[in-house]
């Protein structure tokens, strides 16, 4: 899978877990999008590389968009768009 | 023969309530709170419930609240944490010389991990020097981490200041308040402080159970690796028991706050009144900004562990220095920051007081306690100097 990288997402809700561990991207990635409205966009903030390939596949399995990543200085940004309808 | 308990800064017994909160987590009730089905939803709920009640106590969101197995672990997590964490922009730490050892020997461990690390001296009382606080700050400090209140010498320190030159230059700040929380009234969000410690046992909880305050926002890295418990933060499946009987320690100790200061300062207030006529006992600490179940001194001419053998013989407990420095026989630095002498600091001697002392009790200690002074001075070697003062200062 190719990395789809972006710049300047604005994103509705910030979820900082720089220096947490796997498997802490995919649930708070799960929590996080449960409580945004519909095409609301989660910035995830990670150091973890397996969130790299985690984030883009749990997008696919869930059917919401995938928007790209943004690399900070030393950890990662990543944007989630919530899908338009369950 | 009856025993008097003047030693609740080590430990103190659990609260009846707290063991019968813990009592269905010993025995039914032992699913795993990362279990899905109800036995592991209810110890999880359980855990969150005691979560609840811990950042009341403090005046913290549930979600700041991070437990562990001790104080020890929150101060290590926070220290080493933080400075895990904010390396890249320096390496450059600030602690106090009245830490408590979990706090003094991380400072050390990162020494040697090449971080720089400023011992902070104190005055007389013990409070903080706050000008060379500001002179030791430099743009490669990243973290500063000072005791709220001393276990040995009971001064409660100046934080709210110390938080306020922190903030002007954006550096993280951790307190040590194993000894205080609980115990006195604390407001973390008055505080300011980015990182707090605490430890169940200090306020009738059980041993084995601690937490870390963690303001959001602050950034860690946790200290043990695995599972998602305590929000990827700290590993390991949780002492559900110990937690909960925490949460009840801490939701009891809240409400009757008042009612325990009221009563232990007065305990408290009497032994400081009456050891301060005998001859050569120096009260250590602030006489009146400590906290209100700590009496400490120091007796000249005689040794702590004699005096707590004796004290004992009479059924009074009681403690020398932090329990670690009068094992290992060495005079403590806190003392030794608070300008007492080697030779005065053996002769130091903490009472420490809580609900289950009555005033019977002080009673018999201050019956008992002058007589063992004279008899063990009537046969000490170091008598002989009596009258050439040793450079200890006289507080009271």
């Amino acid at each position: 899978m190719s990395l789809k990288f972006v710049e300047n997402v604005k994103a509705d809700v910030t979820s900082d877990i720089v220096y947490m561990m796997c498997p802490m991207h995919l649930l708070k990635l799960d929590e996080q999008i449960r409580e945004l409205d519909r095409e609301q966009v989660l910035e995830i903030l990670t150091d973890y590389d397996g969130a790299l390939e985690d984030i883009p596949q749990w997008c696919d399995k869930t059917g919401n968009e995938f928007l790209g990543i943004d690399e900070a200085e030393d950890f990662y940004k990543i944007y989630v768009k919530k899908k338009a309808s369950l | 023969m009856k025993t008097r308990y003047f030693d609740h800064v080590a430990t103190n017994p659990l609260l009846p309530a707290a063991l019968d909160a813990m009592m269905p987590y010993l025995k039914e009730e032992f699913g795993n709170p990362l279990s899905v089905y109800d036995l592991g939803l209810r110890a999880k709920n359980a855990i969150e419930d005691a979560r609840d009640m811990v950042a009341s106590l403090i005046n913290a969101k549930s979600a700041e609240i991070i437990f562990t197995a001790s104080g020890a672990e929150a101060n290590n997590m926070a220290i080493k944490g933080v400075a895990t964490a904010k390396q890249g922009e320096g390496k450059h730490i600030i602690i106090s010389k009245v830490e408590h050892h979990s706090v003094l020997n991380t400072a050390r461990s990162l020494e040697k991990a090449g971080f720089a690390v400023t011992y902070l001296p104190v005055d007389k009382y013990g409070f903080f020097d706050l000008d060379a606080l500001k002179k030791s700050i430099s743009k490669e400090t990243i973290l500063i981490s000072l005791i709220h209140a001393s276990s040995e010498i009971g001064t409660i320190e100046p934080i709210k200041e110390a938080v306020a030159i922190a903030k002007e230059r954006n550096i993280t700040i951790h307190t040590d308040a194993v000894a205080s929380t609980g115990n006195i009234p604390i407001d973390v969000k008055d505080l300011g402080v980015d990182m707090l410690s605490m430890s169940a046992h200090q306020f009738y909880g059980p041993k084995g159970a601690g937490a870390l305050y963690l303001r959001q926002g602050q950034r860690l890295v946790p200290l043990i690796y695995g599972g998602i418990q305590e929000n990827g933060r700290r590993a390991g499946t949780e002492n559900v028991p110990a937690i909960v009987g925490m949460g009840k320690a801490a939701e009891v100790a809240k409400a009757e706050l008042q009612q325990r200061n009221a009563h232990t300062g007065r305990l408290r207030d009497r032994i400081i009144n009456a050891l301060k006529d005998v001859e050569k006992v120096h009260l250590t600490g602030h006489p009146t900004q400590r906290l209100l179940h700590h009496a400490s001194f120091v007796v000249e001419y005689i040794e702590g562990e004699g005096m707590l053998l004796m004290l004992q013989a009479k059924g009074i407990y009681a403690a020398s220095g932090s329990a670690c420095t009068s094992k290992a026989l060495k005079a403590s630095p806190t003392l030794t920051a608070i300008n007492v002498s080697p030779t005065m600091a053996h002769g130091s001697i903490v009472f420490s007081l809580g609900i289950d002392n009555a005033d019977e009790d002080i009673e018999l200690l201050l019956e008992e306690f002058p007589q063992i002074i004279k008899r063990l001075r009537d046969i000490s070697p170091f008598r002989k100097g009596w009258g050439e003062e040793e450079g200890g200062s006289k507080h009271v």
